[in-house]
């Protein structure tokens, strides 16, 4: 009983602070997504409508929030996989033996991770620039016409995953290095003696060994790049032609410019509702294939 | 930041001491206007607390919630039914019939009755803001135009003469797909109203609405304007320069950024002219900002006392020579040196026949509708029926909770 208590007291703090300061506030934004709270509510209370469910009936009735999340889909779909595609390419290159600076390249690939989004941001879409972009420029020179990238709604999802892309695999990619390390050289060896070609050791040591590391990572990965603003905020805004409105750029202005925070509420249930439900269907693949 | 007027000296007991909440570049030179107003009023001391355009918004919202607004406030004049609608502005009507130095019929009116809503006065207004042509003379001329255009037909006329002359690479008109002000300046200038029933229904299946849409339409269509947002030009003024557009619908700030931006010897290629209308001179959009006293301020009379300081021509000229922000009374206009700038002649015609948009709360949202409605018309996803039809339910579902609240009695 005595060291029940001593727990709890442990405990406490934590929990107190947890329920404050987020279970507190999830359930009040729960609270407030089963009513119209807008500019008039905040004049005054008693313009408050209780809807129950109508919030989140109505959104599934906006075809504007389902193009959020096909286009949100869209981009996680390609960028997820990419992304890890690119830090594991980039983890094994600076992991190699042949590689020479290995720290100067790990600092310089690490760099867009640590730069400021909305700064890079910019220089982006001066690279994207239709006229006089660099991008375009070595299309052009490799005899591939030009793409307007920022303006044709088929080729501004792309351009934003690659910007993402380019700015994220730097952090995955300090994982995967320390994982590549702790994976040890005697496998390599004996699989070696066994006559494995670089391929089947990349596929049956490697990638076997980083099983847990690549199972987090795309959990992370996933669970940030569903979260989709700042990259199309500060690119395009959304445009052109809504193409590239993410559920999360969706809930700002729902919430922020045109103050519907009921409707903005609703939006952020449903996105972690979403993100819950993939993550568990995740971790489910991932134990069925570690049985395997 | 808190800048502090005057010296922060101790204040006496008998000192009052004003919060005035100014925007931007507003918010940085006012304070150079004020001590000339505290030595007049000794028991008034003004604190001037400067908040960027872009957050500025949120900042009154919460400062609302919170309970802590200023005295008065420096407010985009579109706002102003909002901030109605929170019942947080003081009526100004008595202020503004009783005032020496505000004289109302010497405002432009359209400016003015943006600050009017359901009868009552809640700002006078500051400095105004409209959207007319800036033009290359030397294009227009070279494709055989003597002036900028009075109408339509005639501004379409000049397009597709430049077009012919500049060729595909390049465009007679940019109007930016990001912004909804171009095109909201050519649906203001038709009689029919763009909500109906006081604001309680869209209106945009009006056959003004469709002709306008068409317009603008037809402009992207015939390849007179290229399909582009602001971010994609990068750079409107060295385009403007470069010829890769000749007309463009802007806004008073840009006349100090092409004096600026410019090349000197480029300077006489540009000039601003009225916005054409579709049978004779158009109208534009009432912008501009406007000075508020805020309902819950204690010290309703001092404020009312700082807004006529700040309304008087003299204090006005002085304002317009810190910020170049166009004057909103007339008699402003006759000094010298705004009269003196060929830049600005332009403006003055076109705010008397600027006109206000519709004052209800949710008017920003449903321009920003109209903009992404107009796009998908540009990109040939939908044609002018299925956009205006679109538009009008788009409008109606955003102000259900407006029509809700007017049959409830509780909306003032």
């Amino acid at each position: 009983m005595k060291t029940e208590n001593a727990a709890w007291i442990f405990v406490g703090p934590a929990l107190i602070l947890i329920g404050v300061f987020f279970f507190g506030p999830v359930l009040a934004a729960f609270a407030m997504s089963l009513t119209d709270f807008d500019l008039y509510a905040l004049a005054d209370l008693g313009n408050m409508r209780f809807v129950g469910l109508g919030n989140y009936l109505q959104l599934l009735q906006t075809p504007l929030f389902w193009q959020a999340l096909g286009n949100t889909v869209y981009f996680v779909l390609l960028g997820v996989p990419l992304s890890i595609a690119a830090s594991l390419g980039a983890a094994l290159l600076v992991n190699s033996k042949l590689a020479r600076f290995k720290s100067l390249h790990r600092t310089a690939m690490f760099a867009p991770v640590v730069t400021t989004l909305v700064a890079v941001a910019m220089i982006w879409r001066y690279l994207l620039h239709t006229r006089y972009g660099l991008v375009n420029y070595a299309l052009v020179s490799l005899g591939i016409s030009p793409v307007d990238w920022l303006g044709d709604p088929h080729w501004s999802m792309p351009a934003i995953i690659i910007f993402a892309v380019w700015k994220n695999f730097g952090y995955n990619m300090i994982i995967f290095i320390a994982a590549l390390q702790s994976v040890p050289e005697d496998l390599y060896e004996a699989a070696d003696i066994d006559g494995a070609s670089v391929w089947q050791q990349f596929r049956f040591v490697t990638l076997s060994m980083l099983g847990p590391t690549v199972l987090m990572v795309s959990i992370l990965t996933m669970a940030g790049y569903f979260q989709l603003f700042a990259e199309p905020y500060v690119m395009t805004q959304g445009g052109p032609v809504q193409s590239t409105v993410s559920v999360l750029y969706f809930m700002y202005e729902e919430g922020f410019k045109w103050w519907n925070l009921g409707t903005a509420s609703a939006v952020a249930f449903v996105l972690f509702v979403l993100m819950f439900a993939i993550t568990l269907l995740q971790l489910h693949v991932a134990r069925r294939w570690g049985q395997a | 930041m808190v800048a502090c007027v005057g010296g922060c000296k101790h204040s006496a007991p008998d000192v009052t001491t004003l919060k005035f909440w100014a925007m931007g570049r507003e918010g940085e030179v006012v304070a150079e206007l004020l001590p000339e107003f505290e030595r007049a009023h000794p028991g008034i001391k003004v604190v001037v607390q400067q908040l960027p355009w872009t957050a500025a918004h949120e900042k009154l919202l919460t400062a609302f919630a919170g309970n802590a607004t200023p005295d008065l406030c420096q407010l985009g004049n579109t706002w102003i039914p909002e901030f109605v609608a929170l019942n947080a502005l003081q009526p100004l009507d008595t202020l503004a019939s009783s005032s020496a130095a505000i004289d109302r019929t010497d405002y432009f009116e359209g400016i003015w009755d943006t600050n009017i809503v359901n009868g009552r006065l809640y700002g006078i207004p500051w400095y105004v803001d409209t959207r007319l042509l800036f033009y290359r003379r030397d294009l227009l001329k070279q494709a055989g135009f003597a002036g900028p255009p009075k109408t339509w037909d005639e501004w379409s006329r000049m397009h597709a003469g430049i077009k012919t002359l500049v060729g595909d690479e390049r465009y007679s008109v940019l109007l930016p797909l990001n912004e909804f002000e171009p095109l909201l300046a050519l649906a203001l200038q038709h009689d029919e109203p763009l909500l109906r029933e006081g604001g309680r229904w869209g209106n945009f299946r009006s056959a003004s609405f469709r002709r306008t849409l068409a317009y603008y339409r037809d402009t992207f269509r015939k390849k007179w304007a290229p399909p582009m947002t602001n971010s994609q030009i990068s750079n409107v003024w060295s385009e403007f320069a470069r010829g890769y557009f000749s007309f463009y619908i802007s806004g008073p700030w840009n006349i100090g950024e092409f004096k600026r931006r410019l090349p000197a010897d480029q300077q006489s290629i540009w000039m601003t002219a009225p916005l054409p209308g579709p049978d004779g001179p158009g109208a534009s959009i009432a912008g501009g900002a406007s000075l508020v006293v805020f309902r819950a301020s204690r010290h309703q009379p001092e404020a009312m006392k700082l807004i006529e300081y700040l309304s008087t021509p003299a204090v006005q000229e002085r304002f317009h020579a810190l910020t170049g922000n166009l004057p909103p009374r007339r008699a402003t206009w006759r000094h010298e040196n705004i009269d003196r700038d060929v830049y600005a002649k332009a403006f003055r015609e076109q705010l008397e026949r600027a006109r206000a948009t519709p004052k209800v709360p949710e008017w920003e949202r449903i321009a920003t509708e109209m903009r992404l409605v107009a796009e998908r018309v540009i990109h040939g996803d939908i044609d002018i029926d299925q956009a205006v039809e679109e538009l009008d339910a788009r409008t109606d579902r955003i102000l259900e909770k407006r029509r809700w609240m007017l049959d409830h009695g509780t909306v003032k």
